[in-house]
């Protein structure tokens, strides 16, 4: 290597680290590798998610029965505000950019580390801040917020729950996202390797600026704003409160000014990931790259200007609503174009269906009926009847986590053995995929129909006849308990069990496959070459017919 | 430049100007929509209540307010110059500049303590009994004054801590004529808190 640094051959990053300490948790919580922080996130985000979805489990049990089953109402709501809050901030939010991007994004681009590795360290400790802020205020007096995830007010400045800590960890969790954001763009900018072009770069790393700026741009503002009700609540200071002139429907601007986007910021590196796993299984370049790699930045764009489609029964202007519900729509055209791009690059591949391919194959499924629910809830009329009930409900589950979370356990699937150096038992892996699915629908699809007969969401308590669908869900919400402890077991085993994986187990083309399994410290034992076009397997015609 | 860093030894010492650079009008770029939040507020509520904001504003003292405009710009030329002086090699000056620019801003903080205790005195504070008196729109103008200034307050102050472990840094030779980005980051966010000023002084203090 360059400078005389020694780096001894062969050694891993687990065996060789950035900190004084050689072993031990030291050598990880300060590690500022880039890899060593894309697992300290692994683990956090992975704990966070199985304490959302037992704290979703309660709620899901709660609504097996009408009237009071297992919790009263107060409680109930403190329930569904946590799970919302654990899963946006602490899981989907972060999830693929933190863990997968912190890892990868600068293996793909043949970079030894992100451009700041520090911040980058940072990031993760502000993480930890907020994630334990927001799991203090349960123990606490006054106990958790009871607000929703969406701290509307003039509620969330009355309550005598803990909003507060739920606050300021949603703040602090911003700041994390926004230092995030801003490492990944300069790393984009500085630290590519030579030959690599933006045109060459892998969609997954389009996709993870793409993002990166949105958190640069959008995060701000839900700072300042959950700022501005800490500081109503602590000083009573008049800012939203209608009691003192300030104005609700403000506060609900400000607040999806940011988390319209923020959807994005959880969708746009699925999509990525999801671009990288179609061209490996299918043996072929991506159809349309540059329209797929521009459609990131044409949502991160349009996705800035459409967030008062959450806001059409709130007294919006008939024109602002009509000008909302257009942008809406148009918004969707670069995610089509992306889906019909993945189709059209599957068409005369040579398709390898392995297990994060299937996980991918969900993920269309699964996220177009999230999108095209989204387009019904666009539009005005609709939207008036099914605004608040359990639709929406349905609607972003369907996104959220049949979009980017299915694409988290895909991206786990594709890359464990490049993380871990070990292989998991796929059929296993496989009957997890199925299992997903089933649950998932089992789950979640009753909710349209009870949104559809008038279920509102938020309620611990329903009408009688509501009680099949709702047992149903339930009866999915214990599958799917039952599905994502086998998945993740399946591959907490393979830790320990699993054969030893080789350098590139799925005949990937981008960098990261050029390098042993687990990377070296330094990301590389001798420079990758970078290939001519970001999705290049030429090399493979002849042994496989029909690509290309 | 790229292939320079490719080849440097991340675990050592990194070094890349430009993109020390980049990240911090990232930053910055953060900071003023942080900031950018809280203008649009008082733009929505101006356009409500445009009469009782024109009372409230009567009550500033704009005397107060212009001198600490002055100052801060002060401040923010005495930052440029220290950061030409450590250009220049001459690090006697950088400090004197630093030091400078250190005590304008605990000037600023001074006069803004007195200009805070006068509203105080008078009574006007969150939730004191003379201001929930008030018309709605004077209490949301007091309540985005306290809010904003005290904000901005609070960037000074972070200004401030940042400078000083500027000028740790520029003493032990940490920063130094040929590696002095550090420097001029400071002084990109010391020149921010100068500019978001310039936009709470004639918001708060001249349109009235
Ligand atoms: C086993 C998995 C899950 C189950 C059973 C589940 C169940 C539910 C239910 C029943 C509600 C509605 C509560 C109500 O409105 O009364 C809800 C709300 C919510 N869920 Fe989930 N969920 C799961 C996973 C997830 C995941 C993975 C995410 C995010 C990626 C998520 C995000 C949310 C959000 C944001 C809310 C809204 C909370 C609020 O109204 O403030 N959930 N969940
Ligand atoms: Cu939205």
């Amino acid at each position: 290597m360059a400078n005389g640094t020694a780096v001894i051959a062969g050694k891993s990053f687990y065996e060789e680290g950035t900190t004084k300490s050689k072993s031990g948790i030291a050598s990880w919580i300060f590690s500022t590798d880039h890899k060593r922080i894309g697992l300290l996130y692994l683990i956090s985000i992975v704990s966070f998610f199985i304490i959302g979805v037992i704290i979703a489990e309660l709620i899901r049990l709660e609504l097996i029965a009408p009237g009071e089953t297992i919790v009263d109402a107060e409680t109930y709501n403190r329930l569904f505000t946590l799970h919302g809050v654990i899963m946006i901030f602490l899981f989907i939010i972060p999830g693929i950019p933190a863990v997968f991007g912190n890892f990868f994004l600068p293996i793909q681009i043949g970079a030894k580390d992100v451009a700041f590795p520090r911040l980058n360290l940072l990031s993760w400790w502000l993480y930890m801040t907020g994630a334990v802020l927001a799991i203090t205020s349960l123990f606490l007096p006054g106990g958790p917020a009871d607000t929703g995830w969406t701290f509307y007010v003039p509620y969330s400045v009355r309550t005598g729950s803990n909003v507060i800590f739920a606050l300021l960890a949603a703040f602090i969790l911003g700041f994390s996202s926004i230092l995030t954001g801003l490492n990944f763009v300069t790393t984009v900018h500085r630290l590519r390797i030579k030959g690599m072009s933006f045109f060459k770069m892998p969609l997954n790393i389009w996709a993870l600026y793409a993002t990166a700026w949105i958190q640069v741009i959008a995060t701000p503002i839900i700072g300042i704003t959950l700022l501005l009700i800490i500081i109503e609540r602590t000083f009573g200071v008049g800012i939203f409160d209608p009691t003192l002139g300030g104005d609700p429907v403000l506060y609900q601007h400000l607040f999806w000014i940011y988390s319209h986007p923020a959807v994005y910021v959880m969708i746009l590196p699925a999509m990525g990931v999801v671009s990288e796993i179609i061209a490996t299984f299918s043996r072929r370049t991506v159809f349309g790259y540059k329209m797929v790699a521009f459609s990131s930045l044409t949502i991160a764009f349009v996705g800035y200007l459409v967030w008062a489609h959450h806001m059409f029964t709130a007294g919006l202007s008939e024109t602002a609503a009509v000008v909302f519900s257009l942008l809406t729509f148009i918004v969707a055209i670069p995610s089509a174009i992306k889906v019909f791009n993945w189709v059209a690059t599957m068409y005369k591949g040579s398709i390898d269906p392995r297990t994060p391919f299937k996980w991918v194959m969900v993920f269309i499924f699964l996220f177009s009926i999230g999108g095209l629910t989204g387009l019904v809830l666009g539009s005005l009329a609709t939207d008036v009847h099914l605004h608040d009930t359990y639709f929406v409900v349905a609607h972003f589950h369907f996104v959220m986590f049949g979009g980017a979370g299915t694409i988290f356990f895909a991206a786990m699937h594709y890359w464990f053995p490049k993380m871990f150096g070990k292989m998991y038992n796929e059929k296993i892996a496989d009957i997890g995929v199925y299992m997903f699915l089933i649950s998932f629908l089992t789950l979640y699809f009753p909710m349209f129909l009870l949104g559809y007969n008038g279920q509102p969401r938020r309620y611990f308590d329903y009408l009688p006849q509501f009680q099949t669908l709702h047992v149903i869900s339930t009866i999915g919400a214990w599958m799917m308990l039952i599905t994502i402890t086998l998945v993740v077991w399946n591959l907490i085993h393979a830790l320990r069990k699993g054969e030893k994986a080789p350098d590139n187990p799925w005949g990937g083309v981008t960098l990261e496959w050029q390098t042993s399994s687990p990377p070296p410290l330094e990301n590389f034992e001798e420079m990758p070459n970078v290939p001519n076009e970001p999705y290049d397997f030429s090399h493979l015609t002849g042994i496989k017919d029909g690509s290309k | 430049m790229e292939a320079n860093n490719i080849s440097e030894h991340v675990t050592h010492r990194h070094r890349d100007d430009v993109g020390a650079k980049l990240g911090m009008w990232l930053f910055l770029f953060t900071e003023l929509l942080l900031f950018g939040g809280m203008f649009l507020a008082y733009a929505v509520y101006r356009m409500k209540y445009p009469q009782q904001f024109h009372i409230s504003a009567m009550e500033m003292n704009t005397t107060m307010g212009t001198l600490n405009t002055i100052i801060l710009l002060t401040s923010s030329l005495t930052m440029v110059l220290s950061i030409a002086a450590m250009q220049k090699r001459n690090k006697f000056l950088s400090i004197i500049f630093l030091l400078s620019t250190l005590f304008l801003g605990t000037l600023f903080l001074i006069n803004k303590y007195f200009e805070w205790s006068h509203e105080i005195s008078k009574g006007i504070y969150p939730g004191s009994e003379v201001l929930l008196s008030k018309q709605n729109g004077e209490i949301l103008y007091f309540g985005l004054y306290y809010a904003m200034t005290g904000l901005h307050g609070l960037h000074v102050i972070i200004g401030m801590i940042v400078l000083v472990f500027m000028l740790v840094f520029v003493i032990n030779d940490n920063i130094k004529w040929d590696d002095y980005v550090k420097l001029e980051n400071a002084g990109l966010y010391w020149h921010l808190v100068d500019i978001i000023w310039i936009f709470l002084f004639p918001l708060f203090y001249l349109i009235q």
